[in-house]
């Protein structure tokens, strides 16, 4: 129902291979004291099937873009279309899923189902939920763990966790604030590289936050480079490394060279100061 | 136009008195609103509680009657089932400011026994109730014998043993003060010794390490850590230990009939049918209540605020 | 003599008691400090009363009280069982009405801020004065009683539940919006199982207050039977040993009544870190 009226809606200018299409997006924030510029003129598209990476320090409007994109904040000027719809409608539709910097799981569910959640809020019955749920556990290595709670669990297995669920309503968006800032290195690696070969499995678009050079070059094929006062986008480097890329691959020449790049367009952007 | 120009006036940005006037009508208007509404269902309910009576007397009198004369003859009765709000705040203000205070009549003189019982019950209660929690903090018997009853006299209906405690201690010779006091001490000690265990052990581990690294004795880590720690959670108590202890002694007067006291008002009230008597009583206890609470709230934030603490 | 047999006891109580408190925790062993004092000073009572010979009227031994306990129990029994009923009415009507309208004035923010200030205000208010106006409108029997435990329980239900209610985290709330989730599938699936810690903190002190408006209320009027009644009755008559029964009677009926609560806090908050060592 809610399907039909995001198709019925779906603007005739907006070319159907594009995911997210933001065009002089701002965002101003009324505080206390001074206004401040999140979001600064921000124009971007992410094509269907591609892999961008937004970095850049604190405050400078990486984390704002993407729930902007989730329709959890509302820009102040420019517009914001995904999959060719509203942001609100896209969210209405259940176009993405979302994790957060925390796994966010239910203490008081088990595993399986805290993946089930979309999936009874939507109201899909109760067999295809089960059925439905752990396909998306085993997608992330995680069957077998189904009857655990969350507190028993390490972070990178929470972690896991929060991913099957974003996946549970098989959305063509996946959307990832930091999810891994939380964790120590060693762990991450091993995420990177599950989360790799899990985009190219089922060919998702994915949007992901990180203030980590190396984890951006390793695993986007775009990064989008942000610096703050005001919010806004520096520059959007095209990664050449080609595919599927292994986790030894960031000891190369070539890694070094696309971070070396990376690394000059946040200092461009007074990032570092 | 030729006419001079007339200055227009200049718009100042709210000054902070007025922004924060703003704001507390903000958060008082809806609270106002609720009051209102429940003084309106007040009146409402009187009419309909006393109209069984008061129509009965309007047939007696003969005269056709309606809606405005049962309103009035229900707000205007000696011994409503439900007196008007403005009955009972006439009495009240009679009783408090019209009164002698010194008279058996005077909402102030009851209040001020109820008071003083009170008192004494949260002071006894407080002082019980930090010893118990140090001993208990300090003291691994104390923590595992006696820490679970403290826990388990929470479930027990202590009133229950208040008229025993009164007509013990009245036969013993003790003055009805005394034994109230020993009812509020009873009743509050325990949030005071529960906050104050939580309290003393609030210090972060961290913290209690570096005490041991500079050899601290347990009472120099006790007065410079646990107790400063322990503030906040003995504040919470406090307010919840008087406002025990001012139930404590109400209850503690009704037993052996007692005459001083909002306890023995409320009971002499109910004995002799006098409804609004026992309103006017109620409201004083209530707001004896409010006002206890509220100071222990405003000894917190001068504490805190002299020891730095963010209000 | 007794003077020595009495110091005696204590440093062998004391003794024991330090040894079991030296015990490492597990398999029940906790229990037996506790245990073991509570046995003692009941053992220390009735040596004193004995030895002393305490008149009954400051202070009947343990073994009068359990043998008033027994002679009487075909009064007292009656008397349990209609301020049970006093209690659990007013309990789950206080409760209940407590929980619905703290959903409502969730729903309902203009009500919630106009409430809630009441609500925390009634809490300095010794609400168990109500009791002779509840006496005067419902009567004598256990329906005042249940009225006074009703609005005694009815403000800290409400309070709890509210805060509980309040308590859950942006991302979580965030999380909900982007499921496109509506109010009453947040309410169920997020924010009441995490609003159940305090809703049970609620129901385990409302189980003790109630029990207290109960017996309060019936200190101002009750017909011939109640544990209230009772123990104002008989304090008046100076039976001593059946006031003390009635008085155990209610401090094992508080520890139940609240024991059975935690027991259902248990089982349904395990999840809680409170719960997990």
């Amino acid at each position: 129902m809610i399907q039909e009226r995001a198709e019925h809606l779906s603007p005739a200018a907006a070319d159907p291979q594009d995911a997210v299409v933001a065009k002089g997006l701002s965002l101003v924030f009324q505080t206390a004291d001074t206004p401040v510029t999140a979001l600064s003129d921000v124009n971007l598209t992410i094509s269907r099937g591609e892999f961008v990476s937004f970095i850049g320090p604190s405050g400078c409007g990486k984390t704002t873009l993407m729930r902007v994109i989730a329709d959890l904040e509302r820009p102040t000027s420019g517009s914001m279309l995904v999959n060719g719809v509203s942001a609100e409608d896209a969210r209405l539709a259940r176009a993405y899923g979302y994790v957060f910097q925390a796994a966010a799981l239910y203490p008081w569910r088990n595993v399986l189902k805290n993946v089930m959640l979309p999936l009874e809020i939507i109201g899909v019955p109760a067999p295809a939920r089960r059925e439905r749920a752990l396909k998306q556990l085993a997608l992330v290595g995680l069957d077998g763990f189904e009857r655990k709670y969350p507190w028993q669990l390490s972070g990178g297995m929470q972690q896991r966790v929060s991913i099957a669920r974003a996946l549970a309503l098989e959305p063509a968006l996946l959307l990832m604030d930091e999810p891994f800032g939380a964790l120590d290195e060693i762990t991450r690696d091993h995420l990177n590289e599950q989360l790799l070969r899990l985009w190219e499995r089922t060919g998702k678009t994915v949007v992901f936050v990180t203030h980590s050079i190396s984890e951006a070059v390793f695993l986007a094929n775009r990064i989008v480079v942000m610096s703050p006062r005001p919010g806004r986008i520096v520059e959007i480097i095209d990664n050449p490394i080609p595919g599927p890329r292994k986790l030894d691959v960031r000891d190369s020449p070539e890694f070094a060279a696309v971070a070396h790049r990376v690394r000059e367009a946040l200092r461009a952007g007074h990032s570092y100061d | 136009m030729t006419e001079a120009a007339v200055p227009l006036p200049v718009l100042r940005p709210p000054g902070p008195l007025a922004r924060r006037l703003a704001a507390l009508w903000q958060h008082a208007w809806p609270v106002l609103l609720v009051v209102a509404i429940g003084l309106l269902a007040w009146y409402a309910g009187a009419v309909a509680l006393n109209a069984p009576q008061v129509s009965e007397r309007l047939d007696g009198i003969g005269d056709p009657w309606g809606l405005p004369e049962l309103a009035q003859g229900a707000w205007a009765m000696e011994r409503p089932v439900l007196p008007a709000p403005h009955q009972v705040a006439l009495n009240w203000w009679a009783s408090v400011f019209e009164t002698e205070i010194t008279s058996p009549r005077s909402l102030v003189h009851h209040a001020g026994v109820t008071l003083t019982a009170t008192l004494l019950g949260f002071a006894l209660g407080m002082a019980l109730g930090v010893t118990l929690a140090i001993g208990v903090v300090h003291n691994a018997v104390l923590d595992r014998a006696l820490l679970p009853w403290i826990i388990a006299s929470q479930t027990i209906p202590i009133l229950a043993i208040a008229p025993m405690v009164v007509v013990v201690l009245g036969s013993l010779g003790y003055p009805p003060l005394v034994s109230k006091a020993v009812i509020s001490m009873y009743l509050c000690f325990f949030p005071v010794a529960i906050g104050m265990v939580k309290g003393l052990r609030s210090p972060d581990p961290l913290q209690r390490d570096l005490m041991r690294t500079y050899s601290a004795s347990g009472a120099q880590t006790l007065w410079k850590l646990r107790l400063p720690a322990a503030l906040p959670f003995l504040f919470a108590s406090a307010k919840v230990a008087i406002a025990t202890s001012l139930v404590g002694a109400i209850v503690g007067e009704l037993p052996t009939g007692a005459q001083a006291g909002l306890g023995a008002r409320l009971l002499s009230g109910s004995y002799f049918g006098q409804t609004i008597q026992i309103w006017s009583a109620l409201f004083m206890a209530a707001l004896l209540g409010v006002a206890l609470v509220a100071a222990v709230g405003l000894v917190e934030r001068l504490t805190m605020r002299f020891m730095g603490g963010r209000a | 003599m007794n003077l020595a047999m009495l110091l005696a006891l204590l440093t062998a109580l004391w003794f024991a008691l330090s040894w079991l408190a030296r015990l490492p925790p597990g398999r029940g062993r906790e229990w037996l400090a506790p245990a073991l004092f509570g046995a003692g000073v009941i053992g220390l009572w009735e040596f004193v009363v004995v030895a002393w010979d305490v008149p009954s009227i400051l202070l009947p031994a343990p073994s009068a009280v359990a043998a008033a306990l027994g002679a009487r129990w075909h009064v007292l029994w009656p008397d349990f069982l209609q301020t049970a009923t006093g209690v659990l009415a007013g309990y789950l009507v206080g409760c209940g009405s407590g929980f619905a309208v703290a959903l409502a004035a969730d729903r309902f923010g203009l009500l919630k801020r106009g409430l809630l200030p009441l609500a925390n205000l009634a809490g300095a208010v010794p609400i168990v004065g109500i009791a002779p106006i509840m006496v005067m409108w419902f009567g004598f029997d256990w329906q005042s009683k249940a009225a006074v435990a009703a609005v005694v329980t009815f403000f800290p239900m409400l309070v709890n539940t509210l805060a509980g209610l309040a308590t859950v985290d942006a991302m979580h709330r965030d999380l909900m919006r982007t499921y496109a989730a509506g109010h009453t599938a947040t309410l169920a699936k997020l924010r009441l199982p995490g609003a159940l810690p305090f809703i049970f903190n609620a129901l385990k002190i409302n189980s003790t207050l109630a029990l207290i408006a109960a017996i309060v209320a019936e200190f101002f009027g009750s017909p011939i039977v109640g544990l209230g009644f009772r123990i104002s009755a008989e304090v008046a008559r100076m039976n001593v040993d059946i006031v003390w029964a009635a008085i155990t009677i209610a401090a094992l009926a508080g520890s139940a009544f609240y024991g059975l609560v935690a027991v259902l806090e248990r089982s349904l908050t395990f999840w809680h870190p409170s719960f997990r060592k």
